[in-house]
């Protein structure tokens, strides 16, 4: 049977990707940020897994606004990173272990989570910057990977309950599957930011930090609030924190909470890591 | 025929991309993903009028992508994500958007944001359980 081993949280932002690869991660601006993840980086080197799940949402690269998925995850043996429009050259392609995948996918659909299955999938920042800050630059990582979309970009988006409760759904499907894998769930995008508007630039520390320490020990205290509340207080870019409830719904209510690293701003954002063991 | 009403619509400075600023801006934004291909971006470079005629785009769109004015994009519903495919590699940052829907400079905007992190160390060590260097 597969195990839920633990679920972390990090931001995706595109700027962690270009710190990466001009190795600005001792930098003034950076050293705080990246220096937050050596306690990471040690849990992993403790607890490495045979698969990742990544929770993120698509910016425009494999979905176009003709069809937005609500939820949609990757079916398939590999998975491409590829151009955004910014020129930079692409990660060398993720493993991807399709079998495992559609099983998550039957299995969420019989819990009634109607899924968008994906036998193609483009990965963009969102997936590749949560793996690059974690597990460092590798053209083959020791883990399967699978894409799990989340529509954060064109509203009508999923409420935070929502998001926790298909995670619990997906922690359901991973235990029942029927081979011996260490899977872990990264939980990615966040904390409060805007990009547009006159409210432009907002980070908001104090709830930042309040939605860590609850979705870390309390994560039903996220779902009290709309999608209206969520983004009047951590920005409309913000509401990308919901799909850190997928990654906390998968794991039991009682983690260990072996790591906290808050920081900003990072870009226009505040960033926030956590990691979870579900041990 | 009308567009739902949110209670987001009340917030200030805030534009929620939702079907109402998607439907009028399709093929803005579908322009705007085009540049995800070198091939694209460089026909829209060759001739940018004829390419927006060729995506459909016309009018005060077509105006704004013409005339860089991302700010004009935005307000006309260009998604922030699709719109950064054509802003970054032109030199415009996300915070030089935010700046210019402010009306204050990139340097500006970006002290602002430097402030609030400024007590970040002390907000983190209030708390407990977090790393703090």
């Amino acid at each position: 049977m597969a195990k839920v081993i633990g679920g972390i949280t990090t931001s995706h932002i595109p700027a962690v990707g270009n710190a990466i690869n001009n190795n600005l991660q001792q930098e003034p601006y950076w050293k705080r940020f990246f220096d937050g993840y050596g306690p990471a980086h040690e849990w992993l080197k403790d607890n490495p897994p045979d698969i990742v799940i990544v929770v993120y949402n698509d910016h425009g690269l494999n979905f176009f606004l003709d069809k937005i998925p609500t939820f949609a995850i990757g079916c398939a043996d590999e998975y491409h990173n590829a151009d955004e429009g910014w020129g930079l050259p692409p990660r060398p392609p993720y493993r991807g272990d399709a079998q495992f995948s559609w099983h998550l996918a039957e299995s969420l659909v019989a819990q009634e989570f109607d899924i968008c299955t994906c036998q193609e999938m483009k990965v963009d920042h969102g997936f590749v910057n949560p793996i690059r800050v974690l597990f460092g630059d590798s053209d083959n990582y020791p883990f399967e990977t699978v894409p799990f979309a989340v529509n954060t970009v064109q509203h009508p988006v999923p409420s935070a309950k929502r998001c926790l409760d298909i995670g619990r759904a997906l922690g359901e499907a991973i235990r029942t599957y029927g081979e011996d894998k260490n899977v872990l769930i990264l939980g990615t995008g966040g904390m409060s930011h805007q990009l547009q508007g006159e409210r432009a630039g907002l980070i908001d520390v104090e709830f930042d930090l309040e939605c860590m320490d609850q979705i870390a020990t309390n994560p039903e205290w996220f779902t009290q609030f709309t999608n209206d509340e969520i983004m009047e207080r951590t920005g409309t870019e913000g509401i990308e924190t919901i799909m850190w409830l997928v990654m906390r719904g998968a794991l039991k209510n009682d983690v260990e909470v072996v790591h906290k690293h808050y920081h900003a701003p990072i870009s226009n954002t505040g960033a926030g890591l956590l990691v979870l063991d579900n041990k | 025929m009308v567009w739902t009403k949110h209670e987001y619509d009340k917030i200030p400075g805030t534009y929620v991309f939702d079907g109402k600023r998607a439907n009028p801006a399709y093929n803005l934004n579908k322009l705007l993903f085009s540049f995800n291909e070198e091939k694209n971006r460089a026909e829209f470079d060759q001739d940018p009028a004829a390419y927006c005629d060729k995506m459909g785009v016309a009018g005060e769109q077509k105006e704004a992508i013409l005339n860089h004015d991302f700010l004009g994009m935005l307000n006309m519903g260009a998604n922030i994500y699709y719109m950064a495919k054509m802003a970054i590699p032109r030199g415009v940052s996300v915070q030089d958007a935010g700046a210019a829907f402010q009306g204050i400079t990139t340097e500006e905007f970006m002290n602002n944001l430097l402030d609030k992190g400024k007590d970040i160390v002390k907000k983190v060590a209030g708390r407990e359980g977090y790393w703090n260097g």
